[in-house]
């Protein structure tokens, strides 16, 4: 990234660029948004690039001869570029998606559907999202196979001596957060993808918090499928990622069988397209890609090293003010080279509904709920969270902000 | 800050604090366990029928000071009730908290202080929970005794 890496992020600057964050709201001088887990905004030329194309080239793609058709092909498959340069994948592997979601799906059913038997294990942590959890209970519930929930350690992190001591012959896929939404945990999932491997099992990392914070080398991690989604990462919603190795897609049917994604149809039968259209039907979220590609462009020139970096010390002082608020409990791991900028907390005598409640009448905005993880809250033995995620955008003042507000709610509800 | 005043009135916070017909009943005519599944939030609620009147009715479980606060009011109000009365007093509450009907303090009691939570549609589930149970409970209740006898 060059000396990109040596220079601090300027988040005012980059915070600048996001036109939401400085319009002003009713009760609040400002929004201080700490919800970025959960989506993050969008700046300016992202929604220019997303405005250009239906004002400039809006057409289908992949099918018209005119020229604005190919101009929308050209620069929804530039979209594809862009994203898998981010993640350092080959852009045949690089499929498309609703969501991050949708893409565990495709590879639950294209895949887990038809390959997996009675007997068979997966194999996911009890710091999953949801989204990596209920879709191989679902094909497991279809083919007899057994869902595995590897446990944690006491301070928030996967348990590995666990994780390899439940690894076996029965396992045929390993599922994966890279860094959790809930603890903020990053997972080290390139030794996990190899031992994996050594017992001859397949990956999937969900990298949904991960490739819009940090440095993520697709390549590197070899998992065998990675899955992301674009409105975390500056980007739109209704788009997500599947990056695949290229060698498993040709081998897999389709998911989803419609246009786009067949070479021939006959009254007797179909062939596929190619990689990565085989699993891509119909027509596609072709502004969302146009966007997102904007979006991966964006963030790699501010450069993943500098926005983790900026993340760290936002971390930092994340933890710090919640120390200083008697009552909190931080959940997740202390150290900042263990975690994101993602912070679950509760605060005593005050429920996190109440707690978001009061913050949104300052102006802070965060998370209160189970995150989509409730196989983790029955293993903390917490019935929810509240959750201050933060993003490049991301100020010091907005910390501030959290800090005062917090003491604010304690003295509102009376808290011990 | 007005905003806030509105949505937790001094005597909802009282009731979050100081919960009343806190608990379960041993032996319970009716028993519904309801959950929010957007917050987690849950909620036991238990009535003993006699003579087709609630003479007791008990609400457990955990969440935030609205949900806490609604099921205090609700055992406050609704313990004394006839089924039918005590279904009307639901289907007020219901109303008001949709934004359809002005709440009527004769009917809800302190309950008439969660009026101001119709205008935050995220935590009008919260406020419905134990009052729904109650309707759940009531159904389930008839349903029992039809078939039982």
């Amino acid at each position: 990234m060059g000396d990109s890496t040596h220079t601090a992020l300027d988040a005012r600057a980059i915070r600048a660029e996001f036109p939401i964050l400085s319009s002003p709201r009713p009760g609040a001088d400002g929004v201080h948004y700490l919800d970025s887990a959960a989506t993050s905004q969008k700046p300016e030329r992202v929604l220019d690039a997303m405005d250009a194309y239906y004002r400039e080239t809006n057409a289908n793609v992949h099918r018209g001869v005119y020229e604005m058709a190919a101009e929308a092909t050209q620069r929804f498959e530039a979209g594809r570029d862009a994203v898998a340069r981010l993640v350092n994948h080959p852009r045949e592997g690089t499929i498309f998606t609703k969501n991050a979601t949708e893409a565990i799906n495709l590879v639950a059913w294209a895949w887990g559907v038809r390959e997996l038997r009675e007997g068979d294990e997966v194999l996911v942590t009890m710091m999953e999202h949801h989204s990596n959890t209920v879709p191989w209970q679902i094909v497991a519930g279809i083919t007899g196979a057994t869902v595995r929930f590897c446990p944690l350690t006491p301070e928030g992190d996967l348990d590995m001596d666990a994780l390899r001591a439940m690894l076996g012959d029965r396992t045929r896929m390993v599922a994966v957060v890279h860094v959790s939404n809930t603890l903020g945990t990053i997972n080290p999932v390139e030794e996990i993808v190899s031992m994996a491997h050594d017992v001859g099992a397949l990956t999937m990392v969900d990298a949904t918090q991960s490739v819009p914070h940090m440095p993520v080398d697709a390549t590197a991690i070899g998992s065998d499928f990675l899955a992301f989604t674009g409105h975390k990462m500056c980007g739109p919603t209704g788009i997500g990622v599947l990056a695949a190795q290229p060698g498993r897609l040709e081998d897999m049917e389709p998911f989803l069988g419609g246009g786009e994604m067949i070479s021939d149809v006959t009254t007797e039968g179909s062939t596929w397209n190619d990689i990565p259209w085989k699993f891509e039907a119909g027509t596609p979220p072709i502004a969302e890609a146009v966007g997102l590609g904007e979006a991966a462009r964006f963030l790699g020139e501010i450069g993943p090293e500098r926005i983790r970096s900026h993340e760290m010390a936002i971390a930092q002082q994340m933890l710090d003010a919640l120390d200083d608020i008697p009552g909190v409990t931080v959940l997740g791991p202390r150290d900042i080279a263990r975690r994101g900028a993602s912070v679950s907390f509760t605060l005593d005598g005050v429920h996190p509904h109440d707690i978001g409640q009061f913050l949104d009448s300052r102006g802070v905005c965060v998370r209160a709920g189970h995150h989509c993880t409730k196989p983790l809250m029955r293993h903390l033995g917490v019935q929810s969270t509240a959750r201050a995620s933060a993003y490049l955008y991301t100020t010091d003042e907005d910390i501030t902000a959290l800090h005062d507000a917090l003491a604010g709610c304690r003295a509102w509800f009376g808290a011990p | 800050m007005g905003g806030l005043d509105d949505l937790y009135q001094q005597l909802i916070l009282d009731h979050y604090r100081n919960r009343r017909g806190r608990g379960r009943i041993e032996g319970a005519s009716a028993s519904v366990h309801e959950h929010n599944p957007v917050c987690g939030d849950e909620c036991y609620l238990d009535i003993l029928v006699e003579d087709d009147r609630i003479t007791d009715i008990r609400a457990d479980g955990d969440g935030c000071s609205i949900s806490q606060a609604a099921a205090s009011m609700l055992t406050e109000v609704a313990r004394g009730k006839d089924l039918e009365s005590a279904l009307d007093l639901v289907e007020h509450f219901r109303l008001v908290m949709h934004g359809d009907v002005v709440p009527d303090e004769d009917i809800l009691g302190d309950a008439v202080a969660l009026g101001g939570v119709a205008k935050y549609p995220v935590r009008v589930k919260c406020a419905l929970l134990s009052w729904l149970a109650l309707r759940e409970c009531i159904a389930g209740y008839r349903e029992a005794t039809a078939t039982g006898g």
